[in-house]
């Protein structure tokens, strides 16, 4: 971050810039000099460690180092590492911290073949990592061990031999425990571990053996093998759900030919659960499917794979059996029956839906078959604690459907949209049940938000399919029903009026929008009723969502005339105007963006002789942003404000047109002063608009087929720009937001004088500028000193008569200070963090020594 | 009885009371209901002079009190709170005041005769029981009325005759508002009525009392229950501020209290939010002052929320300070002040709800015509369509936002659970679907067992028996009583003694001692005499061990002794002697064959074994 120095402009780190070398990942002399106090404290067991976040750090850095140099030379280099390493194990009570740290550091030399050779001959690893080292102590206890010795491992296993010492140490059965952790952390890790272990060992394993008992895989992967298969076999639900994550685990990040000699090998068993009554670990097997289903090894269509996940989609509960459903029908390669299956799978409990209710069914239901037994989705549905679960699940899975941009079975997407517009009816009490798990449905769905919430979802996403009129109409009543119910939460609210948007829109672009136009109308001054009510809404997150609606609408359907027209027509434009003095920011902020979008319309209007233009006073409206954004107390306000006026600079908005540079100049004067660093990040980008506006319509741009200009034309054409420039105080603006104290607005604004400096301070400049004796020599280091200082002074709010003064710039003056100052090393400045000299190695080192001083300190101050 | 709530629906059937001469109104054309007309007085189900107590549960279910007290020759005791009393009053004064101040020029009643009634055009020749309808009570009688009732604070235990005991305690749905427990020692009967578990001004609902109920006597529920009051409150509020910022003005028919606190409090957060502190809120009621300031001092009847208030000292509803700022401002009627600072664009609220008398009928009149104006319907005792009929056609916008805060059946069906009575009774209504919305099984109680229904003028046995009395006794008979422990922590005595009722209480008392000689010769007065005591049998208990009985026999000489099981018990056949011994669980029978003397010494062989007290 650059310092912020009030008045006086930070000259020195314009001219002078010190380039930090960048922080390489070896050891260097002071760090290993500091090393050996560093280690002698870790492994001091009374020098107990405060904060362990720097043991982190330490690791981290030891893991880069092994990365780019030896870690024998490292250990070599270093014998305090080693001797740290003896120290603890030596210590009769280390802490837990400094134990966990032990392991891990040295699994990470451990990876090294070498490295592993070396700590084994000192026999360092089977006392740490054997029967007889921290595994028989009383730290075992604590999970920070144990999951330092399960990282140590994983950390260690990158060769061959240390495959054969967890084999020959008896680790790999320390492991298989570790998996039932009563720590997640562990448990976690562990299995991780093992799916590693087991890739590994395999993964010089490519070919397909021709039988596999007789196959010779090594003694690793067979043990661990032995052990998914009990496990699988076992009555514990726990260890049959470890066992298919590790599995679930090894089929996703593996795709080696082995993977399918594994699922061969385990595939029976695995089927015999899923015919288990009832399915214990169904969302495990779910998981393992889509793993396996997303690894090519399994997409031949012939593949056993499928067979079992069709028996999954038979047999698997619905509430649970959803996720595989959606999972199958995304994938590429699948099997189409599969797919079919699936898509039947998801359709069920809406069939079910649209059976409850009493609607004449013109089209036939859902579904042609059913897959599973339709009793067992029934029973759900009729039950209050799995009936808004299962129906959110499934409305969330078919909207996801609605986004594949191809979806590989038919959709039966007019009963599907009937059965979405059933369970909203059944939300708010508009359905009429026809069974007894109509009723049913209907008393548990009644005011059930999370239900209407996913439906709303889905039902817009429905949009983009074409519907005949008699369907657009029921969506347009129950989205009216929503929209107009006093009783709709202002979440579900904001829900309908996204359904809404999307209809509208599809409908606006559909070939046959036409068909649909009178209903579109009807519906449209409904909803501007509806709209003007909500506007006027106590709850100001109602009042906000309707903003919110209403700029999106304008923004999609501006150019149809007959949503002019309706829109004109209402009381809506007069209201939103009102809400620019909304007692709520947040309120206003959105009234200012839909102004922003509305006031577009209101030229077109107004250019209409016959339409009455009274209900938006559209000439003070540039006014009013202009003064919301000087005077507004919230940012939020002010952003929406900056916004706007970039959109309506970049859409060439009447109002800006008439004077762009008086309207850029007064807006950047009001930025200046804000302190909201978006806002003035906003700010920036109106003046990269615009600058880049100015520099195209000169005929400057950097488009590649523009025409090339003569250096004559051209120079006239630059130095007519820097004239406009310069009469907007862009430049003050530029290098005040330069010594801004936020990052990104300093950023920004570096990156902005950089492209302009390309465009205005070209060699052909650089000469004409020379031979005008207009160099730094020429004018010494103190007038570009007291230019800086004066543009910053100009830049801030002050009297109007000595703005005028202070801002009359010398074009010549402009490229010279753009020229004289290093903005590209500026530019690498701020792009490093804030941080980056704390986070070098070596003060890392001295905050471990400066942190154990201080605890002396105080423990002397004890006595 | 319980409640004596004024079924008004029947003022629909008339033209507006104009405070001024309405040629418009003159000249309606006939307008036909939807619904027939139903007050129906059941007097001979029930002669209203033998009720002995009335219990008030809300100044809305008190209206119907003078025609009561006054005309049937009703002498008991009515009971209700203070403010269901001060309130009722204020509304009831407010009806008096609204009919009495624009007198009719004549009045008819010869159409209610039966035969002219048919005659008329519908609907009103389909009214049923016109006969029944009265002409409004008079102030008068509302204050005579009032006299009548005794008041009383939540959770007081109140008498009744000795025969039950009754506790008001608080509904939670209006000031003062309450449901009734009447129980005896035994029993327990609740009354709950017109409850309210929403936050809103008045004490919150006391459930926990109401546990334990044999039967609970459940009305009063929302009359909208589709209707959420928090969604109505914001529907209020977003076409309140849209119709003002139109130009137009407001007008709300409402009762004077009750409602309108509520109202006012959220107007009170949002005007300044929608912009509307400019805009002047008017309460025109002959008791809108009173309401206003007795709101403020029923401070132990308010929620806890506003009685905290009242210790700060701060007014407990932010009414107070609408009036201070000039932005509430409330008016006796419109004639007066009112007219001098009448402002529009304005929001209007006065009553009746009914649009037939009171002020409002001025302003349905005077805004009626522009469609910059709005009337919204706060109160759901009438349709508003109904209400609105003589004054069609109508620009004016017209919007329904029934705010009813008493119990919806989501809400029903969790007090239910929470209280669980054994039974509970309700109208029939509440046991079905509403019938335009048949499908919407959710708008039914539903409770287990079923709810128990009635109807109108139909009369229904309480699910429960009286199998109990509480009896005391004296303590000097008490004192005499000697008890013997039969079994552990079991102990019984016979007592001797004279019972005495009265009110409905009894009382031991000890024996009167044995008629002394009479002193005098006066003749002996029969009837004071105490009945005569003879002394008592001891009474015996324990039971008899065959085998010991058949040893204590042989011991007496009785040799062929033969012991028979039978169902109830042992039969000992002593053959020699041709007796039978009988011995049952709670009886033993000797037959013998006129022997006093064996029967005796049997007897007494019996009684070795049983314990005597």
């Amino acid at each position: 971050m650059l310092p912020c120095y009030g008045d006086a402009l930070p000259l020195s780190l314009f001219l002078t810039f010190f380039y930090q070398k960048k922080t390489r990942c070896i050891m260097d002399r002071e760090c290993s000099q500091l090393l050996p106090s560093v280690c002698a404290v870790l492994a001091d067991s009374r020098q107990l460690v405060a904060d362990d976040t720097f043991l982190e750090k330490f690791l981290d850095w030891f893991k880069t180092l092994t990365e780019t140099e030896s870690s024998l030379l490292l250990l070599q280099e270093n014998p305090c590492l080693t001797e740290l390493i003896t120290c603890v194990l030596k210590l009769k009570d280390p802490s837990s911290s400094t134990l966990s740290f032990i392991l891990r550091l040295t699994g990470i030399f451990a990876a090294s073949e070498s490295c592993f050779q070396y700590l084994q001959q000192r026999e360092l690893l089977i006392s740490l990592f054997g029967e007889v080292g921290p595994l028989s102590s009383a730290l075992w206890e604590e999970a920070s061990v144990r999951s330092g010795w399960v990282q140590g491992v994983h950390s260690m296993v990158q060769h061959q031999s240390a495959l054969h010492f967890l084999c020959s140490c008896g680790a790999i059965d320390v492991i298989f425990t570790l998996q039932g952790d009563p720590s997640l952390f562990v448990a976690s890790a562990a299995n991780q571990l093992l799916v590693h272990v087991l890739t590994f060992s395999l993964q010089s394993f490519q070919t397909k053996p021709e039988n596999i008992k007789d196959c010779d895989w090594p003694i690793c992967a067979q043990k661990l093998i032995v052990h998914i298969e009990e496990s699988l076999k076992s009555n514990s639900a726990s260890r049959i759900k470890q066992s298919l994550k590790l599995l679930t685990s090894v089929f996703g990040c593996c795709h080696d030919l082995w993977t399918e000699v594994l699922w061969s090998r385990l595939s029976e068993r695995i089927v015999y659960l899923l015919e288990e009554e009832p399915v214990h670990a169904g969302h495990s097997l779910v998981d393992l499917f889509l793993s396996m289903a997303r690894s090519p090894v399994f997409s031949c269509p012939e593949c056993s794979l499928w067979t079992s996940v069709t028996c999954a989609l038979e047999h698997l509960n619905p509430a649970q059996v959803g996720r595989l459903a959606v999972g199958v029908l995304k994938l590429q390669e699948c099997p189409q029956a599969v797919k079919i299956q699936a898509l039947s799978v998801l359709l069920q409990p809406m069939d079910c839906v649209l059976k409850a209710a009493s609607q004449p069914l013109e089209y036939p239901g859902l579904l042609n078959r059913s897959v599973n037994d339709s009793a067992t989705v029934e029973t759900l549905l009729s039950c209050r604690s799995s009936c808004a679960s299962l129906l959110c699940q499934t409305l969330t899975h078919l909207e996801e459907l609605q986004y594949l941009t191809c979806l590989p079975v038919d959709l039966p997407h007019i009963p599907l949209l009937q059965s979405v517009v059933t369970i909203l009816q059944f939300c708010i009490g508009l359905a009429t049940p026809a069974s007894c798990l109509g009723n049913k449905i209907s008393r548990i769905l009644i005011g059930c938000f999370r239900v209407q919430r996913s439906a709303l979802d889905i039902l817009g996403a429905l949009s983009h399919w074409e519907s005949p009129s008699v369907f657009i109409g029921s969506v347009f009543d129950i989205l009216l029903a929503y929209l107009k119910s006093p009783d709709t939460s202002p979440t579900v609210l904001k829900k309908s009026f996204q359904a809404t948007l999307k209809w509208l829109v599809s409908l606006s672009e559909a070939p046959s929008s036409k068909d649909h136009w009178q209903q579109t109308e009807q519906f449209l001054r409904d909803l501007f009723l509806v709209l003007q009510k909500r506007l006027c809404s106590p709850y100001w997150e109602v009042r906000d969502s309707a903003l919110e609606f209403l700029t999106l609408l304008v923004k999609h359907l501006r150019e149809k005339e007959w949503f002019r027209q309706v829109l004109f027509s209402s009381e809506v434009p007069k209201l939103t105007e009102d809400l620019l003095e909304d007692p709520e920011s947040y309120v206003r902020a959105s009234a200012v963006t839909a102004m922003g979008q509305l006031s577009f319309l209101t030229h077109l209007i107004s250019k209409k002789p016959g339409v009455e233009n009274g209900n938006v006073k559209e000439k003070s409206i540039v006014a009013q942003l202009k003064e919301i954004l000087s005077t507004d107390s919230e940012g939020f306000p002010r952003r929406a404000v900056i916004s706007v006026f970039i959109d309506w600079l970049r859409e060439g908005h009447p109002d800006v047109l008439k004077d762009t540079e008086q309207f850029v100049s007064s807006v950047l004067q009001a930025v200046n002063s804000d302190l909201d660093w978006e806002v003035k990040a906003g700010g920036l980008e109106l003046a990269e608009v615009f600058s880049a506006q100015i520099l195209g319509r000169l005929g400057l741009a950097a488009c590649p087929y523009a025409a090339v200009l003569s250096s004559a034309t051209r120079s006239t054409h630059l130095s007519e720009s820097l004239q406009i420039f310069c009469q907007v105080k862009l430049f003050e603006f530029l290098f005040g937001a330069l010594c801004d104290c936020d990052r990104p607005v300093a950023q920004k604004a570096c990156d902005i004088l950089i492209a302009l400096k390309a465009e205005l301070c070209d060699e052909s400049s650089l000469k004409e500028g020379t031979s005008a004796g207009l160099s730094t020599e020429a004018r010494g280091i103190a007038w570009l000193e007291e230019t800086l200082r004066r543009w910053s002074s100009c830049a801030k709010p002050c009297p109007r008569g000595d703005a005028d003064e202070a801002g009359s710039q010398d074009p010549n003056g402009v490229l010279l200070v753009l020229r004289t100052v290093d903005l590209e090393g500026l530019h690498r400045s701020l792009n490093r963090s804030s941080d980056h000299i704390e986070k070098s190695p070596q003060s890392l080192l001295q905050d471990i020594l400066a942190t154990v001083g201080t605890l002396e300190e105080n423990e002397a101050d004890c006595y | 009885m319980l409640d004596c709530g004024l079924d008004m629906t029947s003022t629909l059937n008339f033209l507006p009371l104009p405070l001024v001469q309405s040629p418009r109104l003159s000249k309606l054309p006939g307008w036909v209901l939807k619904d027939g007309n139903t007050f129906l007085d059941k007097t001979e189900l029930l002669d209203l002079s033998t009720v002995d107590v009335i219990l008030i549960s809300n100044y809305h279910c008190m209206m119907a009190l003078p025609y009561i007290t006054e005309y049937t020759g009703f002498t008991g005791t009515v009971y209700a709170t203070e403010p269901t009393v001060q309130i009722g009053r204020l509304l009831m004064e407010e009806l008096v005041n609204f009919i009495e101040r624009v007198p009719k020029a004549q009045s008819a009643s010869l159409w209610k005769n039966k035969e002219v009634q048919r005659l008329l055009p519908a609907p009103l020749k389909d009214a049923v029981e016109v006969s029944t309808w009265r002409r409004c009570y008079t102030m008068p009688e509302v204050n005579s009325a009032l006299s009548k009732i005794q008041l009383v604070g939540y959770s007081q235990k109140i008498e009744l005759f000795g025969a039950v005991q009754v506790t008001p305690l608080s509904s939670g749905y209006a000031l003062g508002s309450s449901n009734w427990i009447i129980q005896s020692h035994y029993e327990k009967v609740s009354y709950v009525s017109g409850s309210s578990l929403l936050t809103t001004h008045p004490q919150a609902m006391d459930q926990a009392s109401l546990k334990n109920s044999d039967v609970l006597i459940l009305t009063g529920l929302t009359q909208i229950p589709t209707a959420n009051p928090d969604g109505m409150v914001g529907e209020f509020c977003s076409n309140l501020a849209m119709t003002v910022r139109n130009g137009g003005n407001v007008l709300v028919p409402c009762y004077p209290s009750g409602v309108i606190y509520d109202l006012l409090e959220c107007l009170y957060q949002y005007i300044d939010s929608a912009g509307l502190s400019n805009v002047p809120f008017y309460f025109i009621s002959p008791v809108a002052n009173s309401s206003l300031e007795f709101s403020q001092i029923f401070a132990e009847w308010l929620c806890h929320n506003k009685q905290t208030k009242v210790y700060l000292p701060e007014p407990p509803f932010p009414h107070a300070e609408l009036i201070q700022t000039n932005k509430l401002k409330h008016y006796p009627s419109i004639h007066g002040d009112f007219s001098n600072d009448f402002k529009q664009p304005c929001v209007v609220f006065t009553g009746h709800p009914s649009l037939r008398f009171g002020d409002v009928v001025h302003f349905m009149e005077l805004w009626g015509k522009s469609s910059l104006n709005t009337v919204i319907f706060t109160e759901p005792d009438f349709s508003y369509l109904e209400a609105l009929a003589p004054y069609q056609p109508l620009a004016m916008k017209c919007v329904y936002c029934p705010i009813d805060t008493r119990l919806n059946f989501i809400q029903v069906s969790k007090l239910l659970k929470e209280v669980q009575p054994l039974h509970v009774v309700c109208p029939e209504q509440y046991t079905q679907p509403p019938p335009t919305q048949s499908h919407r099984t959710d708008l039914m109680i539903d409770c287990q067992p079923p709810a128990m229904s009635y109807r109108r003028a139909e009369v229904l046995t309480l699910p429960f028996k009286r199998r109990y009395e509480k009896i005391e006794i004296m303590p000097e008979l008490a004192d005499s009583l000697v008890p013997l422990e039969i079994k552990p922590g079991i102990s019984l005595a016979t007592v001797s003694a004279v019972l005495h009722t009265k009110d409905n209480k009894h009382v031991l008392q000890p024996p009167p001692k044995p008629a002394q000689p009479p002193a005098s010769k006066k003749r002996k007065r029969v009837s004071d005499d105490a009945p005569e005591c003879k002394p008592l049998k001891p009474l015996l208990s324990g039971s008899i061990p065959m085998d010991q009985f058949v040893q204590t026999l042989e011991k007496h000489g009785f040799s062929d002794v033969k012991v028979e099981d039978t169902a109830k018990g042992h039969i000992v056949l002593l053959q020699e002697a041709e007796t039978l011994i009988q011995i049952e669980e709670d009886s033993t029978h000797i037959i013998c064959d006129n022997d006093e003397t064996l029967r005796v010494k049997l007897r007494d062989l019996v009684l070795k074994f049983l314990q005597k007290f």
